[in-house]
């Protein structure tokens, strides 16, 4: 089974998320700040994870930089989940190294749609 | 709505652009219609259709009936299918190639084959039109300005990045995306476009929506628009009709055909 790493500091939003993943088939686990979610990768590296920008320890950008440089980090397919709607910050998260980039509010064919086209779906 | 507005709306629709909505449930037709109610000042979707029945009010019914048009919302629908129909084209000849998108909505399926075309980095000339029953759609779809919603339904961050402009809270399609596009308001019960113009022909998810002798005109003028040896593209629960006018599976993709140069000289 496919796995997916919910990283938000909202509650809310991941369980939005994790249930939208588990209807795609995805077995989910989710962490709280980059920090959480590093040491869950170091665990088991998921084949997706869902990341939020701003997180209080530890911010999306940071994590996702630390995660690249860990052995098998370079493999989850990493979409960037935020509120920002610039194209500035888009273009940014894309060269910070990911894969995707969604912006919230989402839907169940938004995240189908953004999972294919990171090529994890 | 009393099930005596349903049925004008009903009617209304398939007399003015052959559209089946009796297989519909009534709620959608309510959804559909309560932005047009609100948009032209009245009350109910019932105040609405009841004008537009009294007054025999022209303008209410089309904007009624475009209301209830199923459109296309979604960018690159199918990408490997859009792909196929690309590859089929022939950009070998050197000449400037014309594609149509019939039934366009709001022009995501027209600027996907316009990106695809941009990332091939073809050095032929093509011409890409548009066209839909809604004058609000082409409207939309000329302006090419969509909203954070609508650019992530099928588009990839790094096209949105690569061929949109920020405008405002909304995204627009960079201008050297939308040079070569045409738009036109088009009813296909009523117009009939240009014979043998097309190199390709898109009518994906049209047919459908159609009731059965709407459905055979249309197809109809969808293959009379090809080129001898243009394609044309349906949905893959169409391609049945497309058998049965003569029209040849390409086999590179479900719903793709080609008009043999032979059957279109004896047409």
């Amino acid at each position: 089974m496919k796995t997916c790493l919910v990283v938000d500091d909202s509650r809310v939003i991941r369980k939005v998320a994790r249930r939208i993943l588990e209807e795609l088939g995805y077995r989910v686990a989710e962490a709280a700040d980059g920090a959480e979610a590093l040491a869950q990768c170091r665990a088991a590296m998921p084949q997706a994870i869902l990341l939020d920008w701003r997180m209080p320890v530890m911010s999306g950008p940071e994590f996702l930089r630390r995660l690249r440089i860990e052995p098998g980090g370079a493999e989850p397919k990493v979409i960037f989940c935020s509120v920002e709607t610039e194209l500035g910050r888009i273009r940014e998260a894309l060269e910070a190294g990911a894969d995707e980039f969604m912006m919230k509010p989402f839907d169940a064919g938004i995240v189908a749609g953004k999972l294919h086209a990171a090529g994890a779906a | 709505m009393r099930p005596r507005e349903r049925a004008f709306v009903a009617a209304l629709c398939a007399e003015r652009a052959g559209l089946r909505l009796d297989h519909r449930p009534g709620y959608l037709m309510e959804s559909a219609l309560a932005p047009v109610a609100r948009r032209e000042g009245f009350l109910s979707t019932s105040d609405l259709v009841r004008a537009a029945r009294d007054r025999a009010d022209d303008r209410l019914s089309s904007a009624i009936v475009e209301a209830l048009a199923p459109a296309q919302t979604a960018f690159f629908r199918d990408p490997e299918v859009l792909g196929a129909a690309l590859d089929a084209l022939p950009f070998h000849r050197g000449e400037p190639l014309r594609i149509w998108s019939a039934g366009c909505g709001a022009g995501q399926e027209v600027y996907s084959l316009a990106m695809l075309l941009a990332e091939r980095r073809s050095p032929a000339a093509v011409e890409i039109t548009g066209s839909d029953l809604s004058q609000r759609l082409i409207d939309k779809a000329e302006a090419g300005l969509y909203s954070p919603f609508e650019v992530q339904q099928g588009l990839s961050a790094g096209r949105l990045v690569e061929h949109f402009e920020q405008l405002g809270e909304g995204f627009a399609v960079k201008p050297r995306l939308r040079a070569g596009l045409r738009w036109r308001r088009e009813n296909l019960l009523q117009d009939a476009p240009e014979a043998g113009r097309y190199d390709l022909v898109l009518g994906r998810y049209l047919l459908s929506s159609l009731g059965p002798s709407a459905r055979t005109r249309v197809l109809a003028l969808l293959r009379a628009a090809l080129k001898p040896g243009g394609c044309l593209l349906l949905s893959p629960h169409d391609a049945i009709a497309a058998y049965a006018l003569g029209l040849e599976p390409l086999g590179s993709a479900p719903g793709l055909f080609r008009q043999s140069a032979a059957v279109a000289q004896a047409a």
